[in-house]
């Protein structure tokens, strides 16, 4: 059952991944990119971290990619010109893509130590409060920097994008 | 019983309430919008225009669904079923009442029981706005792209003072399951003042309603807040170019969020299903005794009536109005049906708020409205999470 | 329940595996695509990529600190959204075009 679920949002996942970077137009590339980060939120709650699957909907699906769909709308962007790679590109590409990915998935399955299978409740620290208890304990220094980089964050993007007044 | 078919019952009968619901959502607020502007509103199909919803149902199912040829095929498709498909999700997670037993099965009022409640509702509520910035974009039409772009701006700007309103309560409740946010509001103080959110110890969270009700209107897109709507000013916003079903989608997508939100108003704010004094008072009796007082006032009518057509209709509602007073007398059904009362109530009051500020209010210019939410309201918000954390910490133990 | 072909269970190096193939996905779509916008969205779904693996390994590790540095990642991917996209509607204003090949040099 478990396995059935992974297959089918796995195909989903690379299928929008493909779809990503094959598409000509930026607005397909970034509703894409939300398919995907929906079926990462999936797999994160079966990973037994649910605080992080929500962050991810709430965040990059609900925010972040909403802005990149703005920015989109707002530029006007229209379809990328289609210039065809150069052809030892073309051959090589597609075939190297798919050896790393082998060479990775061999170096995974010998490599690591076999363990456990991924079992839907398996890991039960990724709640809410033990993440909020280590985030404001031992990892309180990172979580203050990065507010503090949120915050120029903002300031940045303001001066950037705002209009020059004449 | 098997979980699977527990879930498909309750999923069967959620879906048809909050389907009737929405129908007749819409009957409700053209009847108040009409009383309140003096006037009587849809009266012809069937007693008391209660059939109306039935035919503008199949007014918009037998409409021409026209593909303009200048739309983004795929996006135009995409962007209603988006919309609608993620503000009826939002109904899975609300509680409607307590564990209940029915024939031997022991099984919560809700859809799922989640950890993490209040999360889902504000990642599916950020997601919805995928539906209008898409409608509004795909419609090749400066007016409908206008009115996406500041219809999805208003909604994410307005959803950060509405999380700042969610996370005060949340820091008292110290809990994200709406089960336990309600279950911690059935205490009473001195016997009879309920501890609802709005009256909770240590910080009462009065100020987080008004800000999560502000919002909540401006996150729904409506009434002060629906200038990406209005047909004055936008010809229709970002639903120009929709026609029949398409464009029932996007209404029925708004009254399913306006529901969405009134429910989690009443979970984190009013106390849910549990009543406002306790049951040795005597509020086992207010369902009946309400329901009984509108079946008199039906006769009451009925006996002078103001049409002839009410000689007949308003003696038959009073009669149903008595049944189901009776109804609420019978202890074997009132573990059930007292709390769906209370949290069926209290859903309607804040319904009702939505539908009488918009007879009521003019609307926002669009500045105002962003300057409103950015200067005043998240500020605000601010103050009273520093308020509600500071009060937290010098009560705890 | 018929036999199938692959285990019942998910072993973790699914995970891994998926995540590589993002991340393949995502460096592709960097080299190759000429609009800022979707090299940027490759960026993202590298970043995405990389969560996962995270959150696989703290999983396996049985520890939330891998949730804790996905979450950190979440973070600095939406302020750098935020500034790029910022320099992005600059470059457009400044420039009038989006591809990466003709915004090559800072002389206009």
């Amino acid at each position: 059952m478990n396995s059935i679920l992974f297959l089918i949002l796995a195909a989903i996942a690379v299928g929008c991944g493909i779809n990503v970077v094959l598409q000509t137009h930026p607005i397909s590339s970034a509703l894409s990119l939300v398919g995907v980060m929906g079926a990462l939120a999936v797999f994160y709650l079966q990973l037994g971290g649910e605080f992080i699957a929500a962050a991810q909907l709430i965040v990059y699906a609900g925010a972040v990619m909403v802005l990149f769909v703005f920015v989109i709308m707002l530029l006007g962007a229209g379809k990328e010109r289609k210039t065809k790679p150069r052809i030892w590109v073309r051959w090589a590409g597609p075939p190297l893509l798919i050896f790393f990915v082998g060479a990775v998935a061999y170096v995974l399955e010998t490599g690591l130590p076999p363990s456990a299978p991924v079992r839907f409740g398996g890991f039960d620290g990724g709640t809410v409060e033990a993440i909020g208890a280590r985030l404001f304990t031992e990892y309180l220094l990172p979580f203050e920097v990065t507010s503090l980089l949120i915050l120029i964050a903002i300031a940045g993007a303001i001066v950037l994008a705002r209009k020059e007044i004449d | 019983m098997n979980f699977y078919l527990l879930s498909l019952i309750k999923t069967a009968i959620v879906v048809a309430v909050l389907m009737h619901t929405l129908a007749y959502l819409q009957w409700i607020e053209r009847k108040v919008i009409a009383h309140v502007q003096l006037r009587v509103g849809p009266r012809r199909v069937g007693p008391h225009g209660l059939l109306q919803p039935l035919a503008d149902v199949i007014k918009l199912i037998t409409k021409e669904g026209m593909l303009p040829s200048h739309v983004s095929t795929i996006f135009y498709l995409l962007a209603p079923f988006i919309a609608v498909t993620f503000a009826l999700i939002s109904i899975a997670v609300i509680p409607f009442g307590p564990v209940i037993e029915v024939g031997g099965v022991r099984t919560g009022m809700e859809l799922t029981d989640l950890d993490i409640g209040v999360l889902f509702i504000l990642a599916i509520s950020g997601l919805g706005v995928y539906g209008v910035a898409l409608a509004g974009w795909s419609s090749n039409n400066k007016y409908s792209l206008l009115g996406g772009l500041r219809s999805s701006a208003q909604m994410i700007s307005y959803e950060l003072p509405m999380a700042l309103a969610i996370a005060a309560p949340l820091l008292i409740f110290n809990t994200l399951n709406f089960r336990e946010i309600v279950a911690k509001q059935g205490f009473y103080y001195a016997k009879f003042i309920p501890n609802w959110g709005i009256f909770h110890s240590p910080f009462p969270q009065i100020l987080a309603f008004l800000v999560f009700l502000i919002a909540a209107f401006a996150e729904t897109n409506r009434v002060p807040f629906d200038l990406p709507e209005a047909e004055n000013e936008l010809v229709a916003g970002f639903h120009t170019e929709y026609s029949s079903m398409k464009f029932a989608a996007f209404f029925m997508a708004e009254y399913a969020n306006m529901v969405t939100v009134s429910c989690v108003a009443t979970l984190l704010f009013l106390g849910g299903w549990q009543p406002p004094f306790p049951a040795e008072y005597g509020s086992k009796y207010i369902p009946s005794l309400v329901h009984a007082a509108a079946g008199l006032l039906c006769f009451y009518h009925a006996a002078n009536p103001a049409r002839p057509l009410d000689r007949i209709t308003l003696p038959v509602f009073g009669v149903l109005s008595l049944g189901i007073a009776g109804l609420f007398l019978i202890p074997a059904v009132q573990p059930i049906l007292l709390p769906l009362f209370w949290f069926g109530a209290k859903t309607g009051a804040i319904l009702f708020l939505f539908i009488w500020v918009r007879a009521t209010l003019p609307r926002f210019r669009y500045d105002q409205l962003m300057r409103f939410a950015w200067l005043f309201l998240f500020p605000l918000g601010m103050l009273n999470l520093l308020a509600t954390s500071l009060a937290v910490a010098l009560t705890a133990k | 329940m018929p036999a199938l072909p692959f285990p019942a269970e998910t072993p973790l190096t699914w995970y891994l595996v998926l995540s590589a193939i993002l991340f393949a996905l995502g460096v592709a779509g960097f080299l190759f695509r000429r609009n800022i916008i979707t090299v940027f969205i490759s960026i993202e779904l590298m970043l995405n990529a990389v969560n996962l693996s995270f959150v696989s390994f703290s999983y396996k590790l049985k520890q939330n600190d891998g949730h804790i540095f996905s979450f950190f990642v979440m973070v600095v991917a939406a302020a750098e959204a935020a500034v790029g996209l910022a320099i992005i509607l600059t470059v457009f204003k400044n420039r009038q075009t989006l591809e990466i090949d003709e915004v090559s040099s800072l002389k206009d």
